[in-house]
């Protein structure tokens, strides 16, 4: 039998906002700061205090819905989300269930088989909870609670079921990132959590519409995560299918040390989170001004920016998307792109898209940590443009820089590999070759017009490859044609 | 002067603005009645007499170096109060009458007592109350319950039923307290003093432990209306720190000694005289009534129809909140902690142990009602009961500028009788809860006494934001009347 997968996504995206979602509190990097040092009464959830909402999440949660073709609600509604759990101060989160802030929106992504839209069903603003550590010894079992994440503004974004396979799935989610880190919202850090998945999947035959139960899975917390989690769910309800069973109803976690799903809660034991609306908080109220000066100040976004980089620059769309999907390639490319006066767009994408990406490829460097700047190697492409080094000088000194810092300048000096375009020495070069090889010359001569190529070799061969390869066709052809 | 005790807010500052008396004088003449007369009225939880001292210390040193400056002179420099135990001082233990919270020391100050404070106050101790304010008569208090001034057999009301009793008991010339569902005008009325509840949202909730979130108001007990509006005046406010506080102007409140009302419509709703009311309650209130009326207000009978809803209204919304709001009280971060394996397991023994029976009994009843399945029959459509209680208040203000009504059904009544009947309990506040359920603010005052010599108060409610109106109505009362001026025999 043929399957379908049906698969919906809810992603939780910490907002890199300066405070917390409702008080006063900095946001931190909440795997860096020592435990329990930036926490206030209002987010440990002492006796008597109350919530504020954060303006600046209020923003960029509207940056997100906006950028995702949501509409901005009017009027949205908090609501209490009641369970009991250590890392829950309060005993509730304050989260938005019946009237989010964003809804309705679509994101458009690409995958081999070519444009997928994806609908947003809401998007909606959170806290987010403490973090729980397990101490177990051979003499002592205990939990330790960090409050520093709790209270961070989450906003849960939350997509039909339009998703049909892993790879949509993987889509989805990184050309989300690239939205989130393009709109200054989020950093777009997964070791650090900063965003975190959740999926309701179900497999039902192809060609039907049944909705079969689905299963939720939790704790997707990288993109790894993810796609093995959606493999493994996927394949066990195909396997329950086939062997004539139904898939039940539950709430799964994803064990990423052991690679497998496992039951946190069945149908029956589903939590009742008893929602109200929260009497600590008027509704929030979003007029069209604001809506208006968020839409209008939101920057370029991927996509928009990989059609203008494929019009301006007479890039291959593959190769557009590819620089524009993340805002720091973008910036590394727009930033080497203005420092490198007369030097094409084309070739600046090349050279980061080949070399750049073969290095971090083969390294597992990160973007950010290169020691290249776009000012090195836009001083570097433009040597090239210019003829001082050659394309094959110019990969080797790019190799050096990306290994061990620099400049280029340093480097041609330090290896003598400026490129000699001085006619005079070429003329005298190409001269001694013709002369030293007259059996060349005479099948040459003799209408063999491809050992001028042969030819060509032997300069550059004699010069180090340091000669100007243009300089030196038209000066071989010059004196083969005496 | 009057003896040092006995003096009203205004009478306190106008003798230590002018000298008469200073601050550690007055605080030391109420540690000192406190001292010999507290064990046998128990109003208060926790006292804090080194703190009292030092801090009149303090506001006499204040006062002597403005002076000299000839800079003005915060206007409550000096004045000893006593503060509520839902209320947070930085510092000052706080228990909520509750076990949960034995030893629970805030590191924060409610917003309105920082105002106070700022204002210049002595702190003298925190008062008695029901457990996280749910109850009417301070028998719900974890700890002891406090015992009615006029008559020590009986109860002082609740939930401030502390801050009610030490007022009629010259502990303190004023003491907060907060009103959910009547707890700051039902302990008014029970030891004959005066209280406002404010309307919602005017003073800041910030530092007032939460029990009904979208009900809770704090609010002052004091001997007369002109140090209520005093107060008041000083704690109301826009609170950045309180979303559901409005940013409306607080009126300076000009009280003078005029008492006449013509021009004033009084409505007096007809649901508010019931079959089971204390007949001697009604004469008295109905005799209060005509008492407006010869000093010249217009007397109307007004129609509030879905007051008989407020009761189970109230019991749903009120308890939804709180199980939410007492879902904090986990054993983690403070208070009483009972030790066990898990996590959750101590989650369950530590609020086992430190949750009395009425607080479990409405975290049940708002667990339940807010429940898959349950919540539109009972949360939901509660909420939508409570708009059309709402909107009768809205009504009714059309055609008149306040309503004065009876504030319980009786006087105050004996310790244990109510004890074993929970709704007979509830009873006690049919006639506040539409205030609170409304958000309008109350001013509960003595307006007489029953055969057993038993106060009898009557509160005035009115329009959103209009409590000046309440205070001058009041005020006029208190002008021509002197029940506020008797004081139990201790
Ligand atoms: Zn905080």
């Amino acid at each position: 039998m043929e399957y379908e997968i049906v698969i919906g996504l809810e992603v939780h995206a910490e907002l890199a906002t300066n405070t917390k979602m409702f008080c006063s509190c900095r946001v931190v990097d909440s795997t860096q700061a020592e435990p329990n040092t930036t926490v206030c009464p209002v987010c440990a959830g002492m006796p008597g205090v109350l919530p504020v909402v954060n303006r600046q999440a209020v923003e960029y949660a509207m940056r997100v819905g906006l950028a995702l073709g949501c509409t901005i609600n009017n009027t949205s509604l908090f609501d209490r989300k009641n369970y009991f759990y250590p890392d829950l101060p309060k005993g509730y989160q304050i989260s938005q269930y019946e009237h989010p802030i964003a809804s309705d929106g679509l994101l458009v992504v690409d995958t081999s088989k070519g444009e997928k839209a994806i609908r947003i069903r809401r998007a909606h603003l959170e806290e987010d909870t403490g973090k729980l550590t397990h101490v177990v010894t051979d003499t002592e079992n205990y939990s330790l609670v960090d409050l520093n994440r709790c209270g961070v503004p989450l906003l849960e974004i939350v997509t039909e079921p339009d998703i049909h396979s892993i790879e949509e799935a993987r889509a989805y989610a990184t050309t989300l990132r690239g939205i989130l880190r393009a709109l200054g919202v989020n950093s777009g850090d997964m070791e650090k959590g900063v965003i975190r998945f959740e999926a309701n999947v179900s497999v039902r035959e192809a060609g039907t519409d049944v909705l079969n139960n689905r299963v939720e899975i939790k704790n997707l917390n990288s993109f790894r995560a993810m796609e093995r989690g959606l493999a493994y769910e996927i394949d066990r309800q195909i396997k329950i299918m086939e062997s004539g069973g139904t898939v039940s109803q539950e709430t799964m976690g994803w064990d990423d040390t052991n690679n497998c799903t496992y039951t946190q809660r069945s149908k029956e034991d589903a939590h009742d989170y008893r929602y109200f609306p929260e009497p600590d908080l008027p509704p929030l109220v979003v007029d069209a001004d604001w809506v208006h000066r968020v839409q209008s100040t939101l920057p370029e976004l991927p996509r928009a920016r990989a059609q203008r980089y494929q019009n301006n620059f007479n890039l291959t769309a593959a190769d557009a998307t590819l620089l524009a999907a993340d805002i720091t390639v973008a910036q590394y490319f727009e930033n080497t792109l203005a420092a490198a006066k007369d030097v094409p767009g084309k070739t600046v994408a090349a050279w980061i898209l080949g070399e750049v990406y073969a290095y971090l490829n083969r390294t597992g460097e990160a973007f950010e940590s290169l020691r290249v700047t776009p000012a090195i190697l836009a001083d570097l492409l433009i040597r090239l443009t210019k003829g001082e080094v050659n394309a094959a000088t110019a990969k080797v000194i790019l190799a050096t820089l990306l290994e061990k810092g620099g400049s280029a300048g340093e480097i041609i000096k330090e290896k003598g590999l400026q490129q000699t375009s001085d006619p005079g020495q070429i003329a005298a070069l190409v001269a001694k070759a013709i002369q030293d090889n007259p059996g060349e010359l005479e099948s040459y001569r003799n209408g063999k017009e491809t050992v001028a190529n042969w030819f060509f070799g032997q300069v550059m061969r004699m010069a180090g490859g340091k000669a100007n390869p243009q300089v030196v066709r038209e000066e071989l052809a010059r004196q083969l044609k005496k | 002067m009057n003896r040092l005790t006995d003096l009203t807010v205004t009478e306190a500052m106008h003798a230590l603005n002018a000298g008469e008396c200073s601050s550690l004088e007055l605080t030391r003449a109420i540690l000192e009645r406190i001292d010999a007369l507290e064990p046998s009225v128990l109003a208060f939880l926790t006292r804090t007499p080194e703190l009292a001292l030092q801090q009149a210390q303090t506001a006499d040193e204040k006062r002597k170096e403005l002076k000299r400056n000839g800079s003005a002179i915060p206007r409550l420099l000096g004045l000893p109060i006593a503060v509520k135990d839902v209320l947070t001082v930085e510092g000052i233990r706080c228990t909520c009458g509750s076990k949960i919270l034995e030893n629970f020391v805030p590191v924060h100050t409610a917003t309105c007592v920082h105002k106070l404070q700022e204002a210049g106050v002595v702190i003298l101790g925190k008062t008695n109350t029901d457990e996280f304010a749910m109850g009417s008569s301070t028998e719900n208090s974890a700890y002891f319950t406090t015992r009615n001034p006029w008559d020590l057999e009986r109860v002082p009301g609740g939930s401030s039923g502390g801050s009610a009793a030490a007022v009629a008991a010259r502990f303190t010339p004023a003491a907060l307290g907060t009103d959910t569902g009547g707890s700051v005008r039902q302990p008014a009325s029970f030891c004959g003093v005066t209280g406002i509840k404010p309307t919602y949202g005017r003073v800041s909730r910030y530092g007032l432990i939460a029990y009904g979130s979208s009900l809770d108001s704090a609010g002052v007990l004091t001997r007369t209306v002109e140090d209520a509006a005093l107060i008041f005046e000083v704690m109301a406010g826009y609170d950045p720190r309180d979303a559901t506080t409005m940013d409306v102007p607080v009126p300076q409140i000009q009280l003078d000694s005029r008492t006449d009302l013509r021009g004033l419509r009084i409505g007096v709703p007809k649901e508010y005289f019931i079959k089971g009311i204390q007949p001697e309650v009604e004469q008295t209130v109905r005799a209060a009534i005509a008492r407006f009326a010869e000093m010249g207000a217009e007397i109307k009978e007004v129609c509030l129809p879905h007051t008989e809803y407020a009761l189970p209204v109230y019991y749903l919304i009120a308890p939804a909140e709180a199980s939410a709001n007492l879902a904090r009280y986990d054993g983690i971060r403070f208070g009483l902690r009972v030790p066990t394996e898990s996590n959750i397991e101590m989650f369950k023994k530590s609020r086992g142990a430190g949750f009395g029976s009425e607080v479990k009994r409405r975290i049940m009843l708002g667990t339940y009602a807010l429940s898959a399945g349950y919540y539109d029959a009972y949360y939901g459509q509660a909420q939508k009961v409570r708009t059309l209680i709402k909107q009768d208040f809205e009504k009714v203000f059309e055609s008149v500028d306040m309503i004065a009504a009876p504030i319980a059904p009786t006087t105050a009544f004996k310790r244990g009788v109510h004890t074993e009947d929970p709704l007979a309990m509830y009873l006690e506040d049919v006639f506040t809860l539409p205030a609170n359920l409304a958000g309008v603010p109350g001013l509960a005052f003595c307006c007489g006494f029953d055969s057993q010599n038993m106060p009898v108060g009557m509160q005035l409610m009115g329009p959103h934001f209009k409590e000046d109106a309440l205070f001058k109505a009041g005020h006029a009362y208190q002008q021509v009347t002197d029940w506020h001026r008797k004081s139990p025999t201790l």
